[in-house]
């Protein structure tokens, strides 16, 4: 095995060295080639600069109303006070002995409103809105943040340039050990 | 086990075994209840006369003078009726049961291998019921040619074995001072190890082809959490693996069957389970999980992200929280040892709450991002005493006091504790928890 990793090694050393995009040789040649259509089912991922966001938009006026369908037994009617996450409120306690951390208090990016919703929400029917009602209820929760207003209208374009308060707050670079 | 009298009698004995507090029998039930021992619940004289059973020397008992079950019953294993109350218990207290995390019995368990089905527990919308011949892997984004994988697929690659832990980043509540009534499970039990078999990720990555411009990979669980990290592309190239099979059979549902991530010495989360989607790019991706969660909060409010290793810890699992010592004596202190970035080079234990320390014995093989068991004989005096544990890995780098990571990280931090954790041992021989 120590042989085939030296193997593996080889050739991505070559690979990264070279910058090489020319067509390597596929050492075992299983599995097949990912068509558009496949990759394109599964590629949900929404990254902060828009990419993977889809055609189709919405207001926090509209995601209200799916709000209070799919979204507010859990969170609360207002994004808050219910038994999951909340999602609203928090600001300026990042620093305090109870820190709340919340979409508007925390989250570097609001694509990752869009990702998330899609992917993983509502709890029992995931991956089950359109996407002119993930962008609605990502309005809406941006909207309860006092982060938008109510009438703006996101889509591919507008929700990637969307400001986040917590944008600068991470530390991308791990420090440790930063102890003893 | 022919005789179903003593069948039954004896399984309900078995069930009384390990109540450190439950009758007169004091003997037998705390010495076992100490030392968590399951080579220690065999029946006692004054059982066995309770049972009205003759077992104990010079008379026989029935299981040597009668025919054992016979093979395959049952055709999969399952451990002895007397260790049933070895399981896995709730550690968060999860509003709902899908989204919620158990615990692995660590103070119950010997070596450094943990059963598959003791295995910690941490899901995010619950463990989906795959059909592995319907399981597909896609490598899509910066790559030279996508590719669809089946099982059948991945099963034909070169296959390594290698033993590592998983633990979760927020394994051990230690930020705070906790219950005093928790166990080592309670405190360290998101915390497991096993051999994995699978793909070296470099090799799977040499099928697809890598982009020079490709620096992250994003991974993409198949659960209805569709759950994603993202991690650095040397990460691929060094040590991740594409895992099928857990301590020798393929994996359990719980950890992700037919095919996991596994990132070694990384934070468990980010070894997404019931894998179906890598997908290369040029920056991080940015998922919930990653900024969200398991990002730490310092004391100036602002977070660290992207901290992926599990730095090294330790913890004295025997006599720890709940066990009890049946008086003074004898007793081999037992702990167990880990570090995200190699191995383990150091172990030491104090008795009186680290004041002075003496070295412990590591038990060999001791591998890499895996378990290394320690031990310390010990003769303990019947007074007071505090059990602490420390660590050395091979970046020489030690496991610190809770004191010397509040003062770097503060109190809100709530992911990747791993200070010193304190056992009160009482005069009572009773072991509390002192976080």
């Amino acid at each position: 095995m120590v042989e085939a990793k030296r193997v593996f090694a080889g050739i991505i050393v070559a690979l990264l060295a070279g910058g090489v995009h020319a067509q390597q040789p596929r050492p075992y040649d299983l599995g097949q080639p990912a068509s558009p259509a496949q990759i394109k089912g599964w590629d949900i991922d929404v990254r902060p600069d828009g990419a993977g966001l889809p055609p189709g938009q919405g207001s926090a006026v509209q995601g209200q109303v799916v709000f209070a369908a799919e979204c507010a037994a859990c969170h609360g009617a207002q994004g808050h006070g219910g038994l999951a996450d909340t999602l609203v409120g928090g600001f300026g306690t990042l620093a305090s002995a109870k820190p709340i951390r919340t979409v508007g208090s925390y989250w570097p990016y609001a694509t990752t409103l869009y990702d998330y919703i899609h992917r993983a929400m509502p709890f029992n029917v995931p991956q089950s809105l359109s996407p002119d009602q993930v962008y609605a209820v990502s309005a809406y929760i941006l909207y309860l943040n006092h982060i938008i207003p109510q009438n703006e209208v996101l889509d591919k374009t507008t929700l990637p340039a969307v400001k986040m308060p917590n944008r600068n707050g991470f530390i991308t670079r791990d420090p440790r050990p930063d102890v003893p | 086990m022919a005789d179903p009298k003593y069948e039954t009698q004896a399984v309900t004995g078995g069930d009384d075994t390990p109540s450190p507090r439950r009758s007169g029998r004091r003997n037998f039930v705390s010495t076992a209840a100490a030392l968590g021992a399951a080579a220690l619940a065999l029946p006692s004289r004054a059982k066995a006369d309770a049972l009205n059973v003759a077992v104990l020397p010079p008379d026989i008992p029935p299981w040597t003078t009668q025919q054992g079950t016979p093979i395959l019953t049952p055709p999969y294993g399952v451990p002895s009726a007397f260790e049933k109350k070895v399981v896995r218990h709730p550690h968060s207290r999860g509003v709902f049961r899908s989204e919620a995390s158990s615990v692995t019995p660590l103070q119950d368990l010997h070596g450094v291998i943990t059963p598959a089905g003791l295995h910690f527990e941490r899901y995010h919308a619950g463990v989906p019921q795959i059909d592995p011949t319907l399981h597909r892997l896609i490598v899509h984004g910066q790559v030279e040619r996508p590719l669809v994988f089946t099982m059948q697929d991945l099963l034909r690659f070169p296959s390594v074995s290698r033993t590592y832990f998983l633990e979760c980043s927020g394994n051990t509540p230690g930020w705070t001072k906790g219950n005093p009534n928790a166990t080592v499970a309670d405190t360290h039990g998101l915390l497991s190890c096993s051999e994995w078999t699978g793909i070296p990720l470099a090799a799977l990555l040499t099928e697809v082809g890598v982009l020079s411009s490709a620096h992250w990979v994003l991974a993409e669980g198949a659960d209805a959490a569709a759950m994603t990290r993202s991690f650095p592309i040397e990460k691929a190239f060094d040590d991740a693996l594409l895992a099928y099979a857990q301590n020798g059979e393929m994996l359990r549902p719980e950890q992700g069957y037919p095919l996991r991530l596994f990132l070694p010495g990384f934070e468990g989360n980010m070894s997404v389970k019931w894998l179906r989607r890598l997908k290369l790019g040029d920056e991080p991706f940015e998922s919930r999980e990653e900024t969200s969660k398991y990002t730490d909060l310092m004391q100036d409010g602002r977070a660290r992200q992207f901290t992926f290793v599990m730095e090294a810890k330790s913890v004295i699992t025997s006599p720890s929280g709940g066990q009890h010592l049946d008086g003074p004596g004898f007793y081999e202190i037992r702990g167990i040892a880990w570090s995200g970035r190699g191995r383990i080079t150091h172990a030491e234990i104090s008795t009186d709450g680290g004041r002075s320390w003496k070295n412990a014995q590591l038990q060999e093989p001791v591998l890499a991002k895996c378990l290394t068991r320690f031990t310390l004989p010990w003769h303990w005096d019947g007074k007071p005493a505090v059990l602490q544990s420390r660590v050395r890995d091979e970046t020489g780098y030690w496991q610190p006091t809770h004191a010397e990571l509040v003062a770097a990280r503060g109190l809100n931090s709530g992911y990747h504790y791993n200070g010193i954790h304190s056992w009160n041992v009482g005069a009572d021989g009773a072991v509390t928890n002192d976080g």
